[in-house]
C-alpha cells in the first residue's frame, strides 16, 4: 500500500473556482488511476489561493496483472480473417493457442498485461490531468503552451511506501515534478522538503498556511463574532462572502474597524453593499438600532503592529468608498423623482421598444387599468408606477445595479411619498424567481403585474421571444412572474384582453416611427376599422383612448399600415397566452398537478382566468384520485368511446336532448334522474366556482352509470331506443364536460 | 530591503522608473494622445501583437471624463496618471518583480497586506481580454495586473504581462494624504513647494463643467464619425507607397485615430447622450477600428511579420 500527495503550486487561484477545482482534481485523479487498476481507500482534496491539493492513502503499489482472453476465428479461415485478428491483438498466428470449441478447432490469444508500479501510473495520470484541467477560464502566459487557471509555478508528487517516500517523476511543459512547497508568500516564503501528507500539512501551518478551507471559514467565523460581541455588536452573515474570503487567504487574521460617523446615515443597504462589493468587507450590526457600525475585514498576514497600519488603511479606503456613495446619495436625493424619471427619457429600453420614459408611461397607465382589478388606489398605482422606476437614473443604482427598486424606495419616502408607493418601487420587480417572496401589498402588486406584462408583450410584439435555452431578457422568469403574482394574490380577471390591448400599444408605438400621421385618418378609418374587429373586445376603449390622447402626429392614413397593425395580434395573443400555459403547467406540475389534468381544464373556456383554471385544475386532480374519480372517468371514456364510434358510423351526431320516455330499463331511468339532478348541481356550483360542490355532483355520477352500463346494451335493435341511448351518453359528456373536458384525461 | 520612504509624487513616479529600468524595461514617454487608459498607448496595444519579445514603462496620463468631481472628491479625477509596465514574453518571476517595485517605493512588506484579488480584464473598446488581478494593499486597489490573452482580436503568442499602477491613489496612500489636492507634487523643501491642487485643481474644475455640461455633443459626434472614417480610410490605402515604392502600412496614424474615436465615445458618455443599447453599437464600432488597426500590425516588421 502507498499514500500519494500531489500539490499543484500556482499563482492565486480566483476564490469563487477552489471548491470546484479541488472536486475535479479528486474525481480526474481517482479516476485515471482507478481505470488504471489501481484503487485506494480514501482520498481527500484542499485548496488555498495558491495551491490545489490532493491526498489519496491506501493506494496500491501496483497494479494487478491482468490476463486477457479472446476468441478468434476456426482454424482454416480464409487468410484474411486471421491477419484481421492478429491485427486486433497485436500477435503472430505462432503466439496464438489453438483449441477445441464447440464449432471446431479454434483460435485462441491470450494476453497477459504484467501489472505496473503505481508511479509509472501516477506519472502518466497527473499530467494528462493538469494539461487537460476543467478550469472554468484558463489561460497561457510566457511564452510556453500549458493552460491553467494562473501560471503553475511547480508541482509536488511524492508516494510513500513502507520503504520510505519517493517522487513521482514527470514533467509538464517544462514543470518538473519535485517534492518541495513553499509557505507563506510573505511570512515563509523558503521551499521545504515534504515526505507525506501530515508532515506537509504540520509544517505548512508553521508556515502560515491553514490548508484547509473549512478550517480558515471556521477561524474567520469564530473570531469575527467574538470580536463583534465584545462590542456589543453582531456580524450580519453572509455564508458567499464567508467562503469567497476564505479563498482570499492563506493565514486569515480578523481585524474590526469603525465607520466613520458621516456615514452611519446612509442606508443600511447601501453601506452593507458597498463594503460587500468593493472590499469584501462584513458588516457588524448594532442589534438595538439596526444600523450597520463597523466591519470586519480580514487580512492575510500578521504585523508587528498587530494589524494597526492594516486597518487604518482599510478604513481609509472605506471612507473613500463611502465618500463616493454618499455623494451619489446627497446628489440623488438632489433630484426629485419627476427630474429622475425625465432623464429616463434619454435612456433607450429596447431600441424597437423605445426609452424608459415610454416604458415607465406605458406601464403606468397598464397599472392604472388593473389598480381597480385588485383593489387598489387607481392614483396611487398610477403615481407608484411613474416613479417605480425613476431609480434607474440615480447614480447610486449605476454604480450599485443590485440598489435598484431598494433606491427607489428611499427616494420615494425621502418625497414623502404614500408608504404604498414607496413599497411599491421596492418590490415591484419581485417575484424573481420560483423562491423569491410575491408582493401582497395592492399597489406593489398592481405595479409589478403591470411592469412584467409590458415586458412580455413587447417583446411579443416585435417577435423576440425566448427560444430553446436563449431567453436573453429573461421573458420565461417575467411570465411566472405573472403566474404568481395572480395566484397568490387571487387575483380575478381575464387577462387575453389586457394581453390584446398592451399588444396593440406596442404595435401602433412600433409603427409610428416609420409613418407620418393624419388626423383624419385617426378620427376615421382607425377607429372604424379597429371597432369593426372583434378580437379586441373590451380591452379596445383603453386602446382607442391612447390612440386618441397621443394626438395628431403618430399616425397616417395609409389603409396598408392599419392591416399591418392589426394583422398578428390575435395570433401573438394567443401564442403568449400559450406561453403562460406553459409556465403554468410547469408551476402545476410541482404542485402535484398532472398534465392531463391540466390540459383537461386548459380546453375549458376562461381559461386566461389563471385562478379559476388553477381552482378547477387541484379540485379536479383531487377528484381523479379518488375511487369515484377513477371509476368515473372509466364510465366517462367507455360513453365517449361508443358515442364516437357510432356517430362516426352512422355520420351524425346526436345532440338532441334525449327522452325519458323512450327509457325502457330501470337503470336508464335512473341515469336520467341522476343527470337531471347532477346536471343541476354542477351548473349551481361552477356559478359559485365551487369546484368541491361540483366534483362531489359529479361523483354521484359514477354509481347510475355502472349500473346502467351492466344492465343495458345501448345498440338495441329498436331505432328509437338506440338512439335516445346515444343522446343519453352525450348527454353524460355534456354535463361532466361542464367541468372539464375530460376526453384529455388519461388512464 | 528597507527603503527609505518617498517624500513627493514625482519621487515616486521617478523611483519606478528606476527600478524598472534597472529590470530591463525601455523607459517610453507617455503617448501624445488623450487615452482612458495607459493600454490605449500603441506600446502596450500593439505591441502586445505578435511574437517579437518587448519590455517597456511609461507614465501615462488618463482621461475618464466621468470621474471628473470638479476636485473636491479626495480620490476621484478626470485626469489622473497611470504607470504601466508591459513585458512580452510575461517572466516567470513577474508577480516578485511587481513586489519588488512596490518595496522601491517604500511599501513595507512587513507591515502591509498585499494580495491578488481575481480581476479579469476586458476591454470592449480594445477587443482585448486577460486573466489577472487586481492588487490589493490593506484593500485597496493598488494596481491591475494581467496576463494578456486577446488584444484586437488576435490570440497573444506569446502572452505579455502588464502592469497597471494607479498612480495619484498609490502614491497618497504611500504618502500618507487624505486628499489628492494636498499631495506634494515635488519635494516638500524645494525653494518653490508645489502640491497636486497648485497643478491640477484648477484645471479639475475645468474639465469637470466642460466634460459634464458644456461639451458640444454635435461636435464630439461629428468629430467621432469623422475619426472612424478616417481610421477605415488610412487602412485602405494600397500598402505599396508610390513615392517611396516601399511598402509601408500606416499602422500607426490609423490606431491615432481610433484612440480620438474612444476618447469622443468617452466625452459622449459624459455628456449623458449615449444610451445603454447606443453604448453597446459605439463600442463596437471602436472594436472595429482597433481590430482593423491590429490585422494591420501584424503584417508589419513590428508586428513580427516575415518580410
Amino acid at each position: 500500500m502507498a499514500d500519494l500527495l500531489l500539490e499543484l503550486f500556482s499563482e492565486e487561484i480566483p476564490a469563487r473556482m477552489q471548491a470546484r477545482a479541488v472536486a475535479d482534481l479528486k474525481k480526474l485523479v481517482t479516476d485515471g488511476l482507478v481505470d488504471a487498476g489501481l484503487t485506494y481507500a480514501s482520498a481527500a482534496g484542499f485548496a488555498t489561493p495558491r495551491r490545489l491539493c490532493l491526498t489519496i492513502e491506501g493506494l496500491l503499489s501496483e497494479s494487478p496483472n491482468v490476463r486477457e482472453e479472446r476468441k478468434g476465428p476456426r482454424v482454416g479461415v480464409p487468410e484474411k480473417a486471421l491477419e484481421g485478428f492478429l491485427r486486433g491483438v497485436g500477435l503472430t498466428v505462432e503466439q496464438l493457442e489453438i483449441r477445441d470449441d464447440k464449432k471446431g478447432q479454434t483460435y485462441f490469444a491470450v494476453m497477459e498485461k504484467a501489472g505496473r508500479p503505481a508511479s509509472d501510473i501516477i506519472a502518466e495520470v497527473v499530467p494528462h490531468v493538469v494539461r487537460s484541467f476543467p478550469w472554468p477560464k484558463s489561460m497561457r502566459w510566457g511564452a510556453g503552451p500549458l493552460r491553467w487557471v494562473r501560471p503553475l509555478q511547480s508541482i509536488l508528487c511524492v508516494l510513500s511506501t513502507a520503504d520510505g517516500t519517493e517522487v513521482v517523476n514527470f514533467d509538464v511543459d517544462g514543470i518538473e515534478s519535485a517534492n518541495l512547497t513553499a509557505g507563506h508568500r510573505f511570512h515563509a516564503p523558503a521551499w521545504f522538503s515534504v515526505n507525506s501528507f501530515d508532515q506537509y500539512q504540520a509544517e505548512l501551518k508553521t508556515a502560515f498556511v491553514m490548508l484547509d478551507a473549512d478550517e480558515r471559514a471556521d477561524h474567520i467565523w469564530e473570531d469575527a463574532r467574538n470580536m463583534a460581541f465584545a462590542s456589543g455588536l453582531e456580524v450580519v452573515s453572509d455564508a458567499a462572502l464567508l467562503a469567497e474570503v476564505a479563498g482570499l487567504v492563506e493565514w486569515p487574521v480578523v481585524l474590526m474597524g469603525d465607520i466613520a460617523d458621516d456615514f452611519l446615515d446612509l442606508p443600511v443597504e447601501v453601506l452593507q453593499t458597498s463594503m460587500r462589493e468593493h472590499q469584501k468587507f462584513f458588516s457588524v450590526r448594532n442589534p438595538k438600532t439596526g444600523r450597520i457600525e463597523k466591519f470586519i475585514t480580514v487580512a492575510n498576514r500578521e504585523t508587528a503592529d498587530q494589524g494597526a497600519t492594516i486597518l487604518a488603511g482599510n478604513q481609509k479606503v472605506l471612507f473613500a468608498r463611502l465618500s463616493d456613495a454618499k455623494f451619489f446619495w446627497e446628489n440623488d436625493l438632489r433630484l426629485s423623482l419627476d427630474d429622475m424619471t425625465t432623464k429616463l427619457s434619454n435612456v433607450t429600453f429596447h431600441n424597437r421598444l423605445g426609452t424608459q420614459a415610454e416604458r415607465i408611461a406605458r406601464i403606468a397607465s397598464l397599472a392604472r387599468d388593473i389598480a381597480p382589478i385588485i383593489g387598489a388606489d387607481v392614483d396611487l398605482t398610477e403615481l407608484a408606477a411613474k416613479v417605480a422606476k425613476a431609480d434607474l437614473s440615480s447614480e447610486m443604482v449605476y454604480e450599485f445595479p443590485e440598489l435598484q427598486g431598494i433606491m427607489g424606495k428611499y427616494y420615494a419616502q425621502k418625497a414623502g411619498l404614500d408608504p404604498s408607493v414607496a413599497k411599491a418601487c421596492e418590490t415591484h420587480y419581485s417575484p424573481l424567481g420560483p423562491s423569491d417572496a410575491v408582493p401582497n401589498e395592492p399597489v406593489s402588486i398592481a405595479v409589478a403585474l403591470a411592469d412584467k406584462l409590458d415586458t412580455l408583450t413587447g417583446f411579443w410584439a416585435i417577435d423576440e421571444k425566448p427560444t430553446g435555452s436563449k431567453d436573453p431578457f429573461a421573458l420565461r422568469r417575467a411570465a411566472l412572474g405573472v403566474i404568481r403574482l395572480i395566484l397568490e394574490n387571487n387575483v380575478r380577471f381575464n387577462l387575453s384582453g389586457y394581453i390584446d390591448a398592451e399588444l396593440v400599444k406596442h404595435k401602433i408605438f412600433h409603427d409610428r416611427n416609420t409613418d407620418a400621421a393624419k388626423e383624419e385618418f385617426l378620427e376615421t378609418e382607425l377607429l372604424h376599422e379597429i371597432a369593426d374587429h372583434g378580437v379586441f373586445g373590451a380591452a379596445l376603449q383603453a386602446v382607442l383612448d391612447a390612440v386618441l390622447k397621443k394626438g395628431k402626429e403618430e399616425f397616417s392614413g395609409d389603409q396598408a399600415w392599419l392591416e399591418h397593425l392589426v394583422e398578428n395580434i390575435p395570433e401573438s395573443c394567443t401564442n403568449l397566452l400559450g406561453f403562460f400555459h406553459d409556465r403554468l403547467k410547469v408551476y402545476l406540475r410541482d404542485k402535484g398537478v398532472s398534465h392531463d389534468v391540466i390540459d383537461a381544464c386548459l380546453a375549458m373556456p376562461n381559461n386566461d382566468d389563471f385562478v379559476l383554471l388553477v381552482n378547477r385544475a387541484e379540485a379536479l386532480q383531487g377528484f381523479v384520485r379518488t375511487d369515484d374519480g377513477t371509476n368515473l372517468l372509466q364510465g366517462f371514456k367507455r360513453a365517449n368511446n361508443i358515442l364516437n364510434a357510432e356517430e362516426k358510423k352512422d355520420g351524425v351526431s346526436y345532440e338532441l336532448d334525449p327522452d325519458v320516455k323512450f327509457a325502457e330499463d330501470d337503470s336508464e331511468k335512473a341515469l336520467f334522474a341522476a343527470l337531471d339532478v347532477a346536471h343541476v348541481a354542477i351548473s349551481t356550483a361552477l356559478k359559485v366556482e365551487d369546484f368541491t360542490a361540483a366534483m362531489a355532483a359529479m361523483a354521484s355520477l359514477r354509481k347510475p352509470i355502472d349500473v346502467f352500463f351492466e344492465a343495458v346494451q345501448v345498440n338495441s335493435e329498436n331505432q328509437m331506443v338506440r338512439r335516445n341511448r346515444l343522446c343519453l351518453l352525450n348527454r353524460i359528456r355534456n354535463v361532466m364536460g361542464q367541468i372539464a373536458d375530460f376526453t384529455w384525461i388519461e388512464g | 530591503m528597507a527603503t527609505d520612504k518617498p517624500r513627493s509624487f514625482q519621487e515616486i513616479i521617478l523611483r519606478l522608473q528606476n527600478y524598472w529600468a534597472d529590470h530591463g524595461c525601455a523607459i517610453l514617454q507617455p503617448y501624445d494622445m488623450e487615452v482612458g487608459a495607459g493600454t490605449f498607448h500603441p506600446a502596450t496595444t500593439l505591441r502586445s501583437l505578435g511574437s517579437k519579445p518587448w519590455a517597456a514603462a511609461y507614465v501615462q496620463p488618463s482621461r475618464r471624463p466621468t470621474d471628473g468631481r470638479y476636485g473636491e472628491n479626495p480620490n476621484r479625477l478626470q485626469h489622473y496618471y497611470q504607470y504601466q509596465v508591459i513585458i512580452k514574453p510575461s517572466p516567470p518571476d513577474l508577480q516578485d518583480l511587481y513586489l519588488g517595485s512596490l518595496q522601491a517605493i517604500g511599501i513595507d512588506m512587513e507591515l502591509h497586506d498585499i494580495r491578488f484579488v481575481e480581476d479579469d480584464w476586458e476591454s470592449p473598446t480594445l477587443g482585448a481580454w486577460g486573466l489577472g488581478w487586481e492588487v490589493w494593499c490593506d484593500g485597496m486597489e493598488v494596481s491591475q495586473f494581467t496576463y494578456f490573452q486577446q488584444v484586437g482580436g488576435h490570440d497573444c503568442h506569446p502572452v505579455s504581462g502588464e502592469l497597471t499602477y494607479g498612480l495619484e491613489r498609490l502614491a497618497m496612500y504611500v504618502l500618507g494624504v487624505d486628499h489628492v489636492m494636498d499631495m506634494p507634487f515635488n519635494t516638500p523643501d524645494a525653494p518653490i513647494t508645489l502640491k497636486y491642487a497648485d497643478i491640477f485643481k484648477q484645471t479639475e474644475q475645468e474639465y469637470s463643467r466642460w466634460n459634464f455640461d458644456v461639451a458640444d455633443t454635435d461636435i464630439l459626434l461629428q468629430h467621432f464619425k469623422d475619426a472612424e472614417a478616417e481610421c477605415q480610410r488610412i487602412l485602405d490605402a494600397p500598402h505599396l507607397d508610390p513615392k517611396t515604392n516601399k511598402k509601408i502600412i500606416m499602422v500607426h496614424p490609423a490606431y491615432d485615430q481610433c484612440i480620438k474615436a474612444s476618447h469622443l465615445f468617452n466625452l459622449l458618455d459624459a455628456r449623458g447622450v449615449i444610451s445603454v443599447t447606443e453604448r453597446q453599437a459605439y463600442i463596437g464600432r471602436v472594436r472595429t477600428l482597433t481590430k482593423s488597426c491590429a490585422d494591420a500590425f501584424v503584417q508589419t516588421d513590428a508586428g513580427g511579420a516575415e518580410t
